[in-house]
């Protein structure tokens, strides 16, 4: 215990010495979060228009507006006919166009079932993120015209049936405004501690190796545990505190709701640690050189388990083999545990699976590197 | 006679095709000053490797103050210290930091710890330098530092691989005064070098030429093998050839290279003399001079490399 305690103690006058090492633990979490949190924003709004009214009635004045009334479309330019929206796309100046034809308001005041009013609305697919959402939104601008231009043709008083349509009315459950904001930031969490936890620890112990202490130590009685554990648990406390402090800010700064027990996030949260620890640990046994356990961290690790973990891509939009290997990285089950506790306020009793899943992949990734690691120490 | 301290029986090690050791047999008693002599590659660090259980041999076996070191790798550990020329030590922690982990390391504590940390900044004279960051301490206090973290816990045998690497003569000196202290204490030291004037001051030495050992024995004795012979120094303008002319001569035991001089084994210093130098003047390699020397362990090693050459 004395012996554990000794190399616990080292590494954190070590980390305490290392100039860079404190900064990145601290500063790097804010950056992140406030670059996913401002900059990686899928809201759309102000989205540019250019507009062509052939009809110039006041029923397409009407529908004009209500584009241009909510905040989201912002009218950039108006054009005489439809050949001219093409600069504006290509030039970037607008990203959607709104065509309303000749005959528009005549369709409206007779809203027959044979001739429907229409319109057009051309996107700018190069963007396809922003494109989709602001066409989601006309549909949704044009479906809310429609549906009021029935009821006005309604008799006062009459049947509600008549229209004969489903009206369907959604209602977004945890995220109501379907903010983006809500989704990504808690994932700044899953990345920060992927470097506190994998990358850091991964460096400490190839350090060792680079400079000759491991082979040192390796002539002690120290035992090949005790400094796995020593050379872990300061990163796991790191960690653990990085999580707090991540958490104050996306709740502080960011008004993300954490609905859960901050308990249940904390044990949760260990237990993804294990598998980053673990995998930080498997890294050092495989390479020799800081800039190797870094490289093999960054692009083979990190990076692939967060695109599929569904931290930012959703899962279920992936290829079938993608989808079975997102089932072996942790990361995927802690995207579940952090938007549950967050934004859901799910405590153990759902998410029972993924303490399960995280402490499997956990315990056999960190047996696995402690024996190679053990083994390279012979 | 008691136990040795220290003995390697047929001790081999392979890695792969290559023999890194080849079946060294040895003893060094306690107390003594050991020095491990060979060129690069020679095979040294890897005995010594083996010994401390960092590697295990491929066949025959070692004992370390009495235990064995592939039954029992760990006890062998807890009694040996260690000390490399890359003094592994944490460069950004201050001279009391390094101290007190390994204490730890060691499981030393309370007053114990306290005793031995003193002894440790006395023996290193490291006094009035605890709270420096190792980083900028001059190598012989680095060197210094480190052997005193391999000997915090009173180990009755220490290996030392190449301590005095990068270090200036002078302290080279001193790190010498600590390692006679010791072993005057009882402590049994190992001891690799290249440096022939440290290797007189093992009280024996082995020689290691590509795995093998190749001598074995005190100074004075490895010395022997030119008794009834003399060590003949040669200086002549094409060196290279007057080496190919004098080996072939039946007289001449050995002629070995030294820089631009050559060094000539005959068994009669005056006779030899004048038959070199009749030799070089007949193939007008001139100006040439012979003279006798006293021979040094260089002259030993090469003796010694080359005669297993010629008997394989």
């Amino acid at each position: 215990m004395h012996e554990l305690l000794a190399v616990i103690v080292k590494e954190f006058l070590q980390l305490r010495q290392d100039r860079k090492m404190i900064p990145a633990m601290v500063v790097g979490p804010i950056i992140q979060l406030l670059a996913l949190g401002y900059a990686a924003n899928l809201d759309v709004a102000h989205v540019p228009m250019v507009l062509v009214d052939q009809d110039r009635s006041p029923a397409s004045r009407a529908l004009v507006e209500r584009f241009t009334g909510a905040g989201t479309f912002d009218l950039v330019g108006a054009e005489d006919g439809p050949a001219a929206i093409d600069p504006w796309l290509v030039e970037g100046r607008a990203q959607i166009a709104l065509v309303i034809a000749d005959g528009y308001g005549e369709a409206v005041a007779e809203a027959s079932a044979g001739h429907p009013p229409r319109v057009q609305v051309i996107a700018d697919g190069t963007d396809a993120n922003s494109s989709g959402l602001g066409l989601g939104y006309a549909s949704q601008i044009l479906a809310g015209a429609g549906a009021e231009m029935v009821a006005a043709r309604r008799v006062p008083g009459g049947a509600r049936m008549a229209s004969g349509r489903y009206e369907l009315v959604p209602r977004v459950w945890y995220n109501p405004d379907l903010k983006s904001r809500w989704f990504y930031v808690p994932a700044v969490i899953a990345m920060v501690l992927m470097l506190v936890t994998m990358i850091l620890p991964s460096m400490a112990v190839v350090r060792e190796k680079e400079i000759g202490t491991l082979e040192q130590l390796s002539v002690t009685p120290l035992r090949s545990w005790q400094l796995v554990l020593g050379k872990l648990i300061p990163f796991l406390i790191l960690g653990m505190l990085d999580m707090l402090l991540v958490t104050g800010l996306v709740t502080g700064l960011f008004h993300v709701p954490l609905r859960g027990s901050l308990l249940v996030l904390a044990f949760l949260t260990f237990l993804f640690l294990l598998t980053t620890l673990g995998l930080g640990l498997l890294v050092s046994t495989l390479v020799r050189t800081m800039q190797q356990a870094m490289g093999l961290c960054v692009f083979v690790l990190m990076v692939p388990m967060i695109y599929l973990s569904g931290l930012i891509f959703p899962v279920e939009n992936m290829p079938r083999g993608f989808q079975i290997a997102s089932y072996a990285i942790p990361v995927k089950y802690y995207a579940n545990v952090l938007r549950g506790v967050f934004l859901k306020g799910s405590g153990l009793g759902v998410l029972w699976p993924e303490a399960l899943s995280l402490l499997g992949i956990g315990l056999t990734v960190l047996t696995l590197a402690s024996l190679r690691f053990r083994k390279s120490l012979e | 006679m008691a136990a040795p301290a220290l003995e390697a029986v047929h001790l081999t090690k392979r890695f792969g095709d290559f023999v890194a050791v080849d079946d060294v047999s040895f003893d060094v008693h306690e107390g003594e000053v050991f020095g491990l002599l060979g060129s690069n590659g020679a095979g040294k660090s890897t005995v010594i490797r083996l010994f401390c259980g960092l590697l295990t041999p491929t066949s025959g076996s070692g004992r370390v103050l009495g235990i064995d070191i592939a039954q029992d790798p760990e006890g062998v550990r807890r009694r040996i210290g260690y000390m490399t020329q890359r003094f592994s030590l944490y460069d950004e922690l201050t001279v009391r930091q390094n101290l007190n982990f390994f204490a730890g390391v060691y499981g030393l504590r309370g007053r114990a710890k306290a005793e031995r940390l003193d002894w440790a900044i006395r023996m290193g004279d490291l006094g009035g330098k605890e709270d420096l960051v190792t980083r900028s301490l001059p190598g012989g206090w680095k060197q210094r530092l480190a052997l005193a973290c391999a000997l915090l816990h009173q180990p009755r045998l220490v290996f030392l691989d190449e301590p005095t690497g990068g270090v200036d003569p002078i302290s080279r000196r001193r790190f010498w005064g600590l390692i006679d202290s010791l072993s005057a204490d009882g402590v049994t030291i190992i001891v690799t070098t290249h440096y022939l004037d440290e290797a007189e001051r093992c009280d024996r030495i082995a020689l290691l030429d590509q795995g093998r050992l190749v001598a074995l024995g005190s100074v004075a004795e490895l010395k022997e093998v030119f008794a009834g012979r003399a060590v003949l120094e040669v200086t002549c303008p094409r060196y290279l050839e007057a080496q190919e002319r004098l080996e072939k001569e039946d007289w001449v035991r050995e002629a070995s290279l030294f820089g631009d001089r050559l060094h000539v084994v005959v068994d009669d210093p005056e006779e030899g003399r004048r038959r070199i130098l009749a030799l070089l003047e007949r193939d007008g390699n001139t100006p040439a001079t012979a003279q006798r020397i006293i021979p040094s362990l260089e002259d030993v090693f090469i003796h010694s490399i080359e005669a297993r050459g010629a008997t394989p």
